[in-house]
């Protein structure tokens, strides 16, 4: 039956060489945890886009009980902490979902490192990794901002002061981000939880199509 | 079209064909046993992620996560904290070369080249050598980043006033109270108002009121005896100046002010 769908979408579509670019390739010894233990230190990239798919997915229920409003959204997310039934485990996952994904980007990022697997021809993918780690921060940022309590107001005016202080276009930055030049109130929260929850993302998941397109064309590196 | 299962397509904007072959290459340039991704490796990799996902779950359940008391912008004295990963910029900016008119330094310009450097290291560390011994001015920069910060996240963990920091945060409860109750008007009228507060929230010289578990008699002990714990007196006796009648109203009020739920 499911060859028959298939038989039946590949007729008009031809999806074969799609699933061969996706899935059909042999992953090599080197890095398989199986035969050496020490290529354990392979998975912290997989590992990443495992919390990052966590993290997409937990959100997307938080934003079911979630209000981007001054009034209302410490409310709501103590009633999601408190009354909402598995509210606390899906926040829980989303906050320490949200440090997991640093420590194991950055673990990332020092295995590609320290193997030097950034050299010619992967330079390109080197530069969208620091891309991705920036976009990640970036979340980490707007959303500490989103359960508006006591240390997310203030830790965020710190932050936005440090925006500000950029030469030149700080103040712009600071306008931008606040919605206000003394103001960090309501137009902050909204904007800060589009750009958490719209504008960081859609850039998020570019990146990571192109990070993922050029290790499939690219292939891992090979041993040290 | 030969690909596929020969499809025909209408009209001029097909994909065209490749002239390459485009099934990837396979690992044999790499000696030893390669394994097919599809499935046998990713059945391997799902055991990995179970195992981190029960970790994740473990932390997750054990410690649930902080929620501080409502933003308040009138409360200039909270001293506000970064999220963990921030902590290493939090603490260089308190340096002297870094803060004040070096703000900039250390909140732009150190950051700013920390980053621009990492996103060009592909282009400054050209040789075809990636052993990290032998090209040891890539590793020794990365090392040298690596241990400054987590000396300097060690440094703002030690330098930060912990319990300060959890009681400033913490959620007052707010008390469910009937102000039309005599024992109000009795609680307002006394000393009790000063020292444990309008709304029975407590203050430095006194301990909250909501919720305390104590009975009206017990209540009643402690207005006109006061409280003493390890030899400190916490409460004064005699605090409690008035009628037993009074006295009455007051202890049962007070000993029915509970959580507002």
């Amino acid at each position: 039956m499911l060859n028959r769908i298939y038989d039946w979408v590949d007729e008009r579509l031809d999806i074969t060489p799609i699933w061969r670019d996706i899935a059909d390739h042999e992953v090599p010894e080197h890095v398989n945890p199986a035969h050496h233990f020490s290529a354990f230190i392979y998975c912290f990239g997989g590992l990443t886009f495992f919390v990052t798919v966590i993290q997409i997915l937990s959100g997307m229920f938080l934003t079911m009980y979630y209000t981007p409003d001054i009034e209302n959204a410490w409310k709501s997310v103590y009633y999601l902490q408190n009354e909402v039934a598995f509210g606390e485990i899906v926040r829980g996952m989303h906050h320490w979902g949200a440090s997991l994904v640093i420590v194991m980007m950055f673990l990332h990022t020092l295995r590609v490192f320290f193997t030097g697997s950034y050299k010619k021809p992967r330079e390109l993918n080197w530069i969208v990794g620091v891309l991705i780690f920036v976009v990640m921060l970036g979340l980490g940022f707007t959303g500490y901002l989103l359960p508006w309590d006591m240390k997310a107001l203030f830790a965020t005016k710190v932050g936005i002061e440090i925006a500000a202080s950029v030469p030149f276009i700080g103040e712009w930055i600071k306008v931008l981000l606040a919605g206000d030049s003394v103001i960090l109130g309501a137009q902050t929260l909204t904007r800060f939880f589009a750009i958490h929850v719209f504008f960081l993302p859609a850039a998020l998941l570019a990146l990571l199509a192109a990070h993922f397109i050029m290790i499939r064309r690219q292939g891992i590196s090979g041993p040290l | 079209m030969h690909r596929g299962k020969g499809m025909k397509f209408v009209g001029d904007s097909r994909i065209r064909s490749y002239e390459k072959n485009r099934i990837p290459k396979d690992y044999s340039e790499y000696p030893g046993k390669t394994e097919a991704f599809w499935p046998n490796f990713l059945l391997k990799e799902w055991m990995i992620g179970a195992i981190f996902l029960v970790g994740y779950l473990i932390l997750t359940v054990a410690h649930p996560s902080p929620l501080e008391r409502q933003a308040d912008p009138t409360d200039t004295g909270y001293i506000p904290l970064p999220d963990w990963y921030f902590l290493f910029m939090y603490q260089l900016l308190k340096y002297e070369f870094a803060s004040g008119p070096f703000n900039v330094v250390g909140a732009i310009v150190m950051p700013g080249l920390a980053i621009g450097a990492l996103m060009l290291v592909p282009f400054m560390d050209t040789t075809k050598e990636r052993r990290p011994l032998k090209r040891p001015l890539p590793t020794a920069f990365m090392l040298l980043a690596l241990c400054s910060m987590i000396y300097l996240t060690w440094e703002s963990v030690v330098n930060h006033d912990w319990d300060a920091a959890k009681a400033q945060g913490e959620i007052v409860e707010e008390a469910d109270v009937d102000t039309s109750d005599p024992g109000y008007e009795v609680y307002m009228n006394q000393s009790c108002v000063t020292c444990h507060g309008e709304n029975f929230e407590g203050t430095p010289a006194g301990a909250p009121l909501v919720g305390t578990g104590h009975t009206a008699e017990e209540v009643k002990d402690i207005a006109v005896n006061g409280i003493a714990e390890d030899g400190q007196q916490l409460m004064p006796a005699d605090a409690f100046q008035g009628s037993d009648e009074d006295l009455d109203k007051l202890a049962e009020f007070i000993s029915g002010i509970t959580n507002q739920k």
